[in-house]
């Protein structure tokens, strides 16, 4: 290498400054494509247009200082709310029955007696592939009456078959197709902090006599806690956001309105009702949400873990 | 495809003496059974791509169709071939999106897992807090930035908002504290090597099965990103194919022969994803993806 002899203070100060090097694209973008957007959109949130006089011309409409009122409108809008709780519905399928059968899978990719464990790691991964919006567009067809197997097969054996895209059918429906979406990348994850586990505690269980049931339930599920809690964020952040699946099923049924969800409430308003500064509002408000859910959720989970592990 | 793993010995043959490897059927068939829920879709539409519009309202979900080159030929033939257009976008943005993120995610990775330097720690959780950020709250700011800096309707709006990957971030740091040790670049400093030539020629090989992780991850994150394009673009020539496809259903409501047309397209958009990950699970191991690095 050449310049073996350049001199040690100029080395020296290059080595402090270099991160800040490496790190300079990283902070251009963040400012530009984070910082920028999140500020801008809470000084929306608190402006308004005001009409003066007949709102004609260039005149017409000013922006105000509107302090907390577009608050105040987001928290009071019924849409809103319903948007959130049928959000809280949806998601209290998708989150336990996609983080359920995530660890059940990785459990049985952790077995050495089941069988075609590399075909079935790989084929449940699979969907992760598939873009939600072609996830969607996928079950949505196969949800038709004219096209559904399911319907097929109970009106051949005479019975009345469900209607995947009303009522409470439709909440199964979206949920199913971010179960879909989603099982494998939860698995993987589980599967590669199970395999980390060290020899000696399988060894263990089985001296001990423990059924595989038992080893999962007793040793490798309490082991393995760190990434359930893991998953478990990820899943509620992503589920609060939901917004693909719903947008993409929208032409296949009259039964989602077009602010089904939070998100697409807000969409509605900033780009179909023009009305920015209550979408900025509400925009606020969901990140907000899903701030105060993580971090409290983050903090009970370190707290227990510590705690269990000043237990041992 | 063969479904054992490499590692399991052949049944019977090669056994471990007085231990006989046992079958475990119940939990055999819950695994398969998983897999074939996880195929429905994907079977689903590699028949119905096959059926006419009519078949595929009629016919047993199924039973294949004989109209597929017919399909292929209508969704080539649609407003002159603009699907192929479509694919040619997601392709650009998710390819040079995902290399340029990886680049970013690797400098950034890099400094946090090697220096030492006052706010480091700082960084990494202002970064990781970005991932909590709901991409609307984000996206609809970011339109209205890009529109006074008239770049919405532009490529660049759909490549630049996705370059900063705080995901990507976060592995390329573990990826880099795993593999590259202190030492090894101490040893290049005694050498005479600047930080920058360190990093290019010891640290970036080094990481190079991390890093093609970080690329797949995001390849994966754009092809499938739908939201910002649909805020950002109206000219339907840049869409990409997950927006594309939308309008066409969207469409299909008033026309179902535009049915056949989504669907031909859905299974022409998911193939390529698929075949990437079969032939790059060969030479790569899908654990990295949760950050698992073999010590």
């Amino acid at each position: 290498m050449s310049a073996p002899d350049r001199p040690r203070r100029r080395r020296g100060a290059s080595v402090r400054s270099a991160p800040y090097g490496f790190l300079a694209p990283t902070a251009v973008l963040f400012l530009l494509f984070f910082a920028l957007p999140i500020g801008y959109a809470l000084y929306l949130s608190v402006r308004k247009v005001q009409i003066k006089g007949l709102g004609l011309g260039p005149d017409g409409r000013e922006e105000v200082w509107a302090g907390l009122a577009n608050y105040r409108g987001a928290l009071t809008d019924s849409e809103l709310l319903d948007g959130a709780l049928r959000v809280l519905g949806y998601g209290a399928i998708v989150v336990p029955v996609m983080l359920g059968l995530a660890l059940f899978f990785a459990l049985l990719l952790d077995d050495e007696q089941v069988r075609g464990r590399r075909f079935g790691r790989l084929t449940i991964f699979l969907p992760y592939a598939v873009p939600g919006v072609i996830a969607a567009l996928l079950w949505g067809f196969l949800y038709l009456p004219s096209v559904s197997p399911v319907t097929d097969a109970l009106e051949t054996l005479g019975l009345p078959a469900p209607d995947f895209l009303t009522g409470p059918a439709l909440y199964g429906s979206l949920a199913n197709i971010a179960i879909w979406g989603g099982t494998g990348f939860n698995m993987i994850v589980i599967y590669t902090a199970l395999r980390a586990l060290p020899v000696e505690v399988r060894e263990a269980a089985r001296l001990d006599g423990c059924t595989p049931l038992q080893t999962a339930l007793r040793v490798k599920i309490p082991m393995v806690l760190p990434s359930l809690v893991l998953t478990f964020f990820f899943s509620i952040i992503a589920t609060l956001q939901v917004f693909n699946e719903p947008t993409t099923l929208r032409p296949l049924t009259n039964n989602l309105s077009t602010t089904w969800s939070p998100l697409m409430k807000v969409y509605q308003d900033a780009f179909t009702g023009g009305d920015i500064h209550s979408a900025a509002a509400t925009a606020v408000v969901i990140a907000l949400v899903t701030l105060v859910l993580s971090f409290g959720f983050l903090r009970l989970a370190t707290a227990r873990t510590r705690r269990e592990e000043n237990a041992r | 495809m063969s479904a054992t793993t490499s590692a399991a010995p052949t049944p019977r043959a090669t056994n471990a003496p007085g231990r006989p490897r046992r079958v475990a059927l119940l939990p055999t068939a819950a695994l398969l059974l998983g897999a074939l829920y996880c195929l429905l879709p994907v079977a689903w539409v590699v028949v119905a791509a096959t059926k006419s519009g009519d078949e595929l309202f009629s016919t047993f979900t199924f039973a294949p169709g004989g109209g597929l080159l017919e399909n292929v030929s209508d969704l080539h033939g649609y407003r002159d071939g603009i699907y192929w257009k479509w694919m040619a976008n997601s392709a650009l943005y998710a390819g040079v999106g995902a290399l340029l993120s990886c680049a970013v995610s690797a400098l950034a990775g890099y400094a946090l897992a090697i220096y030492r330097f006052p706010g480091r720690e700082s960084v990494f959780n202002v970064l990781l807090a970005g991932v909590l950020m709901p991409p609307v709250i984000l996206a609809v700011p970011q339109y209205l930035l890009l529109a006074e800096a008239d770049l919405t309707d532009s490529r660049l709006a759909v490549l630049l908002p996705v370059l900063l990957s705080p995901y990507g971030i976060y592995l390329a740091r573990i990826y880099a504290a795993a593999s590259v040790p202190a030492d090894v670049v101490e040893a290049a400093r005694m050498d005479g090597s600047g930080e920058w030539r360190i990093f290019r020629s010891i640290a970036v090989p080094m990481m190079r099965p991390g890093l093609v992780t970080i690329f797949l991850f995001q390849f994966v994150a754009i092809w499938n990103n739908f939201l910002l394009p649909y805020i950002m673009l109206s000219d339907d020539e840049k869409f990409p194919l997950t927006l594309g496809l939308f309008t066409l259903l969207n469409q299909g409501s008033n026309t179902p022969a535009l049915y056949t047309l989504v669907i031909t397209g859905a299974l022409l958009a998911v193939l390529p994803l698929i075949a990437l990950f079969l032939v790059i699970q060969r030479f790569w191991s899908l654990d990295l993806l949760s950050g698992a690095v073999k010590s």
